[in-house]
């Protein structure tokens, strides 16, 4: 059985700069690390392979050189190889162009059973190229997953929607994205770090994936970011000073009841 | 450069086919969820701004009260009809939506944030091959370009990007629920209910609904709730954090937290509040002992109005809270129990 986990690189903290002509974000490599939903997913993968014979598990990223260092993070943690898709002409990709890349790469790899991927990334925070994917691959989808059930010829799934859960029967092949309820992630062994070093991982470009540059990148992205700004968070707010009466407590009483919220 | 005015001339004339906005409904065993309603208040408006029609569409076998979208402010309401379509599998779902908008070839279409809107809008874009824009706070349109102006968060709420599809129809975004109050009832309204039904194998799917089950471990689920009661570290320990679920009781609230009060087990996640949490929206948000980090605000700033008690007069939270109290958590909240046991009682 072939997996294939999406891993994104994304950054490790609030820091992010955006391109205020393009609204492209800034990435400088630093200060990354793997999503942390593509980290369960991987888990995920790991315990399948874990507990079932032949079981193969590649990840698969697309994004700077640098994102090298997420394949090889994830090959530590137990993935068996990865590929990396990237080159200048992905650049400024919205999800449908990340999309349409990274199922030409999924694609190139021949027979894959499952895909898994985190729900959402950290970053763009869209939660749709996993859908996207599995449309250009012509395969069914499963979103919010939180637990999998790999059974012949296809996987139970266990989604969380509002209010509760539905379970979903789906054949091979599938993408599942997940959410942070599945597991605990791992961390990357030493003789994973080892087999890291050593393994070598493919980087694609449009070329080897079969790709028209003009379906990539900014060109290939129907959607276009026209203004960034920051958000207005401050509101006006009436601030008191517990002093041990009730009397900041009956204020607020008075103010929300102004509001009509209670 | 006659080929480039005639690549523009054929781009404006392939654009301009389209017309009308169309909101995508959404039932449970038949009825119609609120959150449609709150799409039909959105939709409305940016058909009035680009002066065409409102559409809804509703997928199901059967389902009740399809006139009250009319009463509510659709000018169409087209139900697709299929037992296939009874629960929500996003391939038969997206291939009718993706039918129906052959057919109708709408400017704009608007979704709910949903599980189901967030799942099966990114199907259907890719099938008509088009820009889709997640979780928006703000729709507008450009009076000038007709262009439908998304305006959503990025990077965990650091800031906001307002996002277009200049060159591809139709323009499509989901927005997130409980952020536009439901369209208003309005008997006099009328409009058209049109029974789709597309025959053949259209619906096809290799996949199997087998079941719903009704989570109970979560009293009142908070995307739901009209009023929640969040805490964080501040709240110390498991005892502590008590403080605020005994509120959310007397209030028939949520229970929300930041993700270090799930880390530390107080709570579990479905009640985790922000980034890698849920997005909530209530009319009331209580904020005790949380800071207010950016990934917590990021799931939480759209909320109606925010109280937020915290020893530390710097917090972040205080940002974005309408009535702030500066003071412990376990002098103050104690205070709000009570007022509020008292209300009820008079009540
Ligand atoms: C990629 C990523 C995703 C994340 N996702 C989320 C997410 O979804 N949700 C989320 O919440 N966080 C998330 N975080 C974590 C977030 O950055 C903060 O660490 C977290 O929100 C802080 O939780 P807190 O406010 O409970 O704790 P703290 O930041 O430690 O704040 C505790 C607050 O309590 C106050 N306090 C302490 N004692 C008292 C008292 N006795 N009375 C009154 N006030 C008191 C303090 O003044 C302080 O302001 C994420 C972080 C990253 C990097």
């Amino acid at each position: 059985m072939n997996i294939v986990v999406l891993v994104k690189q994304v950054p490790g903290t609030d820091n992010v700069k955006m391109d205020p002509v393009t609204g492209v974000m800034i990435r400088s490599g630093k200060d990354t690390i793997i999503n942390p939903l593509d980290e369960n997913a991987l888990a995920e993968a790991i315990a399948i392979k874990n507990s079932h014979e032949n079981v193969k598990v590649t990840a698969v990223s697309m994004g700077p050189e640098s994102a090298m260092k997420a394949i090889k993070e994830a090959i530590a943690m137990g993935a068996d190889g990865g590929v990396l898709i990237s080159g200048r002409a992905f650049a400024g990709s919205d999800t449908i162009a990340t999309a349409k890349a990274i199922a030409a790469a999924i694609r190139k790899l021949g027979d894959v059973d499952l895909i898994l991927c985190g729900e959402r990334a950290t970053d763009g925070e869209t939660g749709q190229t996993g859908a996207m994917i599995a449309y250009y691959l012509g395969i069914p989808v499963a979103t919010y997953v939180s637990a999998v059930e790999v059974k012949e010829g296809g996987v139970i799934v266990k989604r969380t929607v509002e209010g509760g859960f539905e379970r979903v029967e789906i054949p091979f092949p599938v993408m599942v994205t997940v959410n942070k309820d599945i597991n605990e992630p791992g961390f990357p062994t030493l003789k994973g770090k080892l087999k890291a070093k050593e393994r070598a991982v493919p980087v694609y470009g449009p070329a080897e994936l079969g790709l028209d540059p003009a379906e990539l990148g900014l060109k290939g992205s129907p959607t276009r970011v026209v203004k960034v700004f920051s958000p207005k968070l401050s509101r006006d707010t009436i601030m008191k000073k517990a002093d041990g009466t009730t009397g900041p407590v009956e204020e607020m009483m008075k103010f929300l009841a102004g509001k009509e919220a209670i | 450069m006659s080929t480039y005015v005639n690549a523009n001339v054929e781009k404006e004339q392939k654009l301009s086919q389209y017309k009308g906005v169309l909101v995508f409904g959404e039932q449970k065993d038949g009825k119609i969820l609120t959150v449609t309603y709150e799409l039909l208040t959105r939709g409305r408006k940016l058909a009035d701004d680009l002066g065409c029609e409102l559409s809804c569409v509703l997928l199901g076998d059967e389902i009740d009260g399809l006139e009250e979208v009319v009463k509510r402010g659709a000018d169409k309401v087209f139900f697709i009809k299929d037992a296939a379509l009874k629960n929500f599998l996003p391939r038969p779902y997206s291939k009718a939506i993706t039918k129906l908008c052959e057919e109708l070839k709408p400017e704009v279409i608007v979704a709910a944030a949903t599980t189901t809107g967030r799942t099966v809008m990114p199907l259907v874009a890719a099938m008509l091959d088009t820009g889709l824009t997640a979780d928006c706070t703000e729709l507008t349109v450009d009076a000038d370009t007709r262009l439908l102006l998304q305006t959503r968060p990025a990077i965990g709420g650091n800031i906001m990007a307002t996002i277009k599809t200049p060159d591809h129809r139709p323009q499509m975004a989901t927005v997130r629920p409980k952020s536009a109050k439901p369209a208003a009832f309005d008997a006099n309204r009328t409009g058209e209910v049109i029974v789709k039904k597309y025959e053949g194998a259209t619906f096809f799917t290799p996949e199997k609904f087998l079941e719903y089950i009704k989570d109970t471990t979560q009293e009142v689920s908070i995307e739901e709730a009209d009023i929640i009661v969040a805490g964080g570290k501040g709240m110390k320990n498991a005892d502590g954090f008590k403080m605020v679920e005994e509120l959310a009781r007397i209030l028939g609230a949520g229970v929300g937290a930041t993700r270090d009060a799930v880390e530390l087990g107080w709570t579990t996640y479905p009640h985790q509040i922000g980034l890698s949490g849920k997005t909530v929206a209530p009319k009331l948000y209580f904020a005790f002992g949380l800071s207010g980090k950016i990934q917590h605000l990021a799931g939480m700033q759209t909320s109606e109005v925010v109280v937020a008690v915290n020893k530390d007069p710097d917090a972040q939270i205080f940002k974005v809270a309408d009535f702030g109290i500066v003071g412990d958590v376990f002098e103050v909240v104690p205070m709000m129990i009570e007022a509020f046991k008292n209300l009820k009682a008079n009540a």
